[in-house]
């Protein structure tokens, strides 16, 4: 064991993460094959790709603010799959953790800036943690699969959107007008994220985000909290016989990471550019589908905190650049939605040998007979980068 | 370690083949397809040659028309260009434009429901410096608000809308499409035999409400007594479900029906099923069903593009809300030549357009 | 309220609910198999939505829909057996991999459809077929034995799978590979291989189910499905594994949204409560789950990966 462990470290630990990006690689190849069939010419647009999300300042500040959602919501599904939850609602909690931060700010009109943007901020952690919660306590308390009730509480989240965005939410002035387009006024200036740089585009979005690995990190790897996340994840059975409360323990880690899902949907909102809540009819329309991506840059970054910085920001940008790429060839959007879920496929079948690559084979072998669902729970344990 | 390759190897091929099996259905008649699809349908996201240079600093000294600089059209829209309704209304447009000015250069991004997604993407046209950029979704507007003022040479257009947010370099846009449902609702109740006429939307919001609202009102200036059953199914994408909601219009007793927005194409269908006639708006929808379609309201936004692009020549960039209606021309209703419509139809039909045109008729809006 | 109470709307939304459930039947069922074999497959949507263009696109061409169904389940088959590389050889985190196939499928499908087609046609749909006899019975006749072939088909699964799963060696396999794999594979039963059928059957199932939803509705457009594949797994869980059950979600889920739509279309429920009322059918499903759930178990080794010798 101890010898496996030296050889280990002998390899260096960044070769496991070329893995994932020989992945995407292999993806993006497939993606040139289909540009040069749809008569663009692949070189071209991988070019304005790479441009468009890391060519200059603004590109890196697009793909930081593409990445922040991301982020938010594979920081959350790490704590989740950390405790065996598979928690796929991302969706339908930055909806809810939007709603409510927006609710607010939308009643609160007269607080000053110092108080309104911590409100809303925290009104949407409650958002989304109430949104994980309750697949959370279904699944500890009454046996629902959490696959299954995250993806109805999706459903259910969006038609609230579209219902209060229409009705109650609605901008007043849109129904003066008479064109009722489903969304809110412009929200309070004091609701909106701080810029960075006094002008330009970068708010403090990307910081609370990378503030939020962190401490999901120090959560996980250096409180007891994290401990029993943890062991819930492991072992349901030894973690019971140790006297860790199983099942409140599901519910706080799904908690959390609607929490952290209820946070990027609010700054989602007041970091957006419009400062207000929109809807299209539609969850994609509002999250653009980081609810999901999210769990592709968790994955990316191997299930860890820290490490699903980077992931989200290369993801990002794979995402920013595919809109350039769409606007520099002019193909269809519908290619960079293709490329996108033929990367996830490739970063999700790689994942076993990065593994391999990084994990000593025994301990492999051990969870996969009566392990969790996930190997990666035992990944590295309390190792950081 | 080889084993692995192997199984890499494999996962790469089933890949392939999926794209291959995909194209092969297809690449057989590729070439026959693409070929009539380039010249008849105004399709510009699909024309290769199209292609625009990410800097357009580059010279384009080695080309032939280099005498003028193109003047460069951006939309971008939230549905597919091809929808038969919304974005296809205000792609063919612009390529009606093109084909009558000439050296036009025309840039689509389309399908873009993603709020975010479709700032970004108004952005970057901006700063790539085209000189009108449309953005096609009342959805955008707030972004568009924000955006606008980072880029003072450019004009942008937002609709369907009402409002240039007190900027003097954004046109909107809008359609009084009450105006049309109006004229339809009339037909529709001066056709149906049962009283009973079924409406399928989205949700209650926009164009599509004020299509509705002026459907209903024309229905019930024909006929007071007439049942207008209105369904608004909750999504602008669930085709199945618009479907069903035709159906349950006909159990209703419905046999004139009418709908919006792209997820009625399957609508149209069950109306032909049933043995309803079908109205259609946004794009003329005749070829869904040739048989059963009445007529169909159909935009012209190159009615308002026109002044849109004069006013750019004379230099005003913006400022000014445009409405397509009947008396501009910018909505017309296109009668099916396969459907034999009663002469006192459309006598009727007629006096509609007459009176709105003229104001003796109100649409309730 | 009593507008819904005459016979004709009773009738059609009887009917109406039937006609919605089907594609959720085929693909929940086909779903079922890859499950009680212990595989999640998340990308039913993503092939239903190649399946349904696959088959779309066959008909528009050849006017035969019996040669879309079977183009559905070509592209069904492929798809699957894609999945069942990703999920069992190269043992991917099935919640995810799903995910991405659903993304390919979503945008592939649109790409090809805008490529190919362009402008949505309508094509020809299945023939209906009055059952002799049973569509004369009055009332019951016509809300049961008046649909198109696609429904007896999907219905008829039904019984099938049951057979399948719980009387044949081959459902024996499926179910031990589920519950055990090690004890199965000590055995002799080879779990890759049970697996690889089971999630190949469900990925044909899931073209079939696409396809069927294409030729019924006679068009094709971006996002047809409209995420009915997720529904459609979680209508598995909803089924306790099991054809009857997962047919008995099927059904309530066509139902429940049946009844909305001739709720909202006689006016009962007002326009403005639409979107909180096209919540109802998730919310019933959950709660339905929340009963289910304390009652039955899901299969012990589902979305574990299996490696041998330990």
């Amino acid at each position: 064991m101890a010898q496996a462990e030296t050889n280990r470290r002998s390899r260096p630990k960044f070769v496991a993460y070329l893995v994932p990006l020989g992945a995407v690689v292999l993806a993006l190849a497939i993606g040139a094959i289909m540009l040069s069939l749809l008569g663009a010419n692949p070189v071209e647009g991988f070019r304005a790709m790479l441009d468009g999300a890391f060519g200059s300042g603004d590109a890196l500040i697009e793909t930081a603010l593409k990445a922040t959602p991301l982020l938010f919501v594979g920081v959350g599904i790490t704590i989740a799959f950390r405790a065996n939850v598979i928690n796929i609602g991302g969706e339908g909690q930055m909806v809810a953790g939007a709603l409510l931060a927006t609710a607010l700010a939308l009643a609160l009109p007269d607080l000053p800036a110092v108080v309104m943007l911590p409100t809303v901020l925290l009104a949407g952690i409650v958002g989304g943690a109430a949104w994980g919660a309750v697949p959370g306590a279904l699944k500890a308390y009454y046996n629902v699969n959490e696959i299954l009730s995250t993806i109805m509480l999706n459903v259910v989240a969006v038609q609230l959107m579209n219902f209060l965005l229409r009705g109650p939410m609605i901008d007043p002035g849109e129904l003066e007008r008479g064109t009722r387009i489903p969304q809110t006024a412009r929200l309070q200036e004091g609701a909106d994220l701080p810029l960075l740089f006094g002008n330009g585009r970068l708010h403090i979005g990307p910081l609370i985000a990378v503030l939020a690995a962190v401490a999901a990190y120090i959560l996980l790897w250096r409180t007891p909290l994290g401990f029993r996340v943890r062991a819930v994840g492991l072992s349901p059975d030894a973690a019971r016989y140790a006297g860790i409360p199983v099942k409140r323990t599901i519910v706080l880690a799904m908690t959390m990471s609607g929490a952290m899902s209820g946070l990027a949907g609010a700054v989602l909102v007041f970091g957006s550019e419009s400062h207000r809540m929109v809807t299209d009819g539609s969850t994609v329309g509002f999250t653009g589908s980081a609810g999901f991506n999210g769990i592709v840059a968790a994955l990316f970054g191997g299930l860890h905190p820290i490490w699903t910085i980077p992931a989200s920001f290369m993801f990002g940008g794979l995402l920013v650049g595919g809109i350039a790429l769409q606007r520099a060839v002019q193909v269809p959007s519908a290619l960079i939605m293709a490329l996108n879920g033929l990367v996830v496929v490739f970063v999700v079948a790689s994942d076993r040998w990065k593994k391999r690559l990084q994990e000593q084979p025994a301990r492999v072998d051990d969870t996969a007979t009566d392990g969790p669902v996930l190997e990666a729970v035992v990944d590295d344990g309390g190792g950081g980068p | 370690m080889k084993k692995r390759h192997v199984t890499w190897l494999a996962l790469v091929l089933a890949l392939m083949m999926v794209l291959v099996a995909c194209g092969d259905s297809t690449d057989g008649t590729t070439a026959g397809t693409d070929a009539p699809d380039e010249t008849t349908a105004p399709d510009e996201t699909t024309a290769p040659d199209e292609t625009t240079a990410p800097d357009d600093t580059a010279p384009s000294t080695d080309t032939t028309a280099a005498s003028a600089e193109p003047f460069r059209i951006a939309i971008v829209a939230p549905s597919a260009s091809n929808d038969l309704a919304f974005t296809q209304s205000i792609v063919d447009a612009v390529n009606v434009i093109k084909s009558e000015m000439g050296n036009v250069e025309v840039a689509v991004t389309d399908g873009t429901f993603i709020v975010e997604d479709a700032a970004a993407a108004i952005r970057g046209y901006a700063s790539e410096g085209y000189d009108l950029v449309i953005a096609h979704g009342s959805q955008y507007g707030g972004s568009l608000q924000e955006i606008a003022p980072d880029f003072p040479d450019v004009s942008f257009a937002w609709g369907t809308a009402a409002d240039t947010f007190g900027l003097d370099n954004v046109y909107s846009y809008e359609a009084a499409s009450d105006e049309g449902g109006y004229v339809m609702g009339v037909m529709a109740a001066a056709l149906s035999e049962t009283g009973t006429i079924g409406i399928v939307g989205p949700i209650e919001v926009g164009d599509a409400k004020l299509y509705v609202d002026g459907f209903e009102a024309g229905a019930k200036a024909q006929d007071p007594g007439a049942n207008v059953n209105i369904n608004y199914t909750g999504s602008f994408s669930d085709v199945a479900l618009a479907s069903e909601a035709a159906q349950a219009h006909a159990a209703a007793g419905a046999d004139v029906m009418s709908g919006t927005a792209q997820m009625v194409v399957g609508a149209v269908g069950v109306a032909d099923e049933v043995g309803a006639l079908w109205f259609g708006t946004q794009a003329n929808q005749t070829s869904l069903a040739p048989s059963i379609v009445v007529a169909s309201q159909v935009y012209h936004w190159e009615v308002i593009l026109r002044e849109i692009i004069a006013n750019l020549n004379s230099g005003t960039m913006g400022g000014e809300i445009y409405t397509i209606n009947l008396a501009n021309g910018g909505e017309v209703i296109e009668f099916n030549p396969g459907y034999s419509l009663p002469d006192e139809v459309r006598q009727l039909a007629d006096a509609a357009i007459a009176g709105i045109i003229d104001g003796s008729v109100s649409t309730g809006q | 309220m009593s507008e819904f109470f005459t016979q004709a709307v009773l009738i059609a939304a009887v009917a109406s609910g039937i006609r919605l459930a089907v594609p959720l039947l085929l693909a929940s069922l086909g779903e079922t198999y890859g499950q009680r074999s212990g595989v999640l497959n998340l990308g039913v949507d993503g092939i239903m939505l190649l399946g349904a263009f696959g088959g779309y696109y066959t008909v528009l061409k050849t006017d035969n829909v019996w040669l879309g169904l079977a183009m559905g389940i070509g592209v069904g088959v492929i798809l699957g057996l894609v999945s069942a590389v990703i999920s069992v050889t190269l043992k991917a985190e099935q919640g995810i991999s799903g995910i991405g196939i659903y993304l390919f499928g979503l945008g592939m499908s649109d790409l090809l459809f805008q490529k190919l087609v362009g402008t949505p046609l309508p094509v020809g749909s299945f023939p209906k077929l009055d059952i002799p006899g049973l569509s004369d019975i009055p009332i019951l006749g016509e809300m049961l034995f008046r649909h198109s072939i696609i429904v007896y088909v999907a219905f008829g699964l039904v019984p099938i799978s049951m057979y399948i799963i719980n009387r044949t060696t081959f459902g024996m396999n499926i179910r031990a590979v589920g519950e055990n794999p090690e004890a199965a594979d000590s055995l002799g039963v080879s779990v890759v291989r049970i697996r690889y059928l089971t999630v190949t059957i469900g990925g044909m199932m899931a073209g079939i189910a696409g396809a069927a939803l294409a030729i019924d509705l006679g068009i094709f457009q971006q996002n047809l499905t409209n995420a009915q594949g997720f529904i459609a797994i979680a209508l598995v869980y909803f089924g306790a594994w099991r054809p009857a059950g997962v047919m008995a979600g099927s059904l309530l889920y066509g139902f429940v949204n049946s009844v909305v739509l001739q709720f909202k279309t006689l006016g009962i429920i007002p326009r403005s409560w639409s979107d909180i009322a096209a919540m109802a059918p998730a919310i019933i499903t959950i709660l339905a789950l929340v009963l289910v759930a304390r009652r039955f178990r899901q299969p012990a080794a589902l979305t574990k990966p299996f490696t041998r010798g330990t």
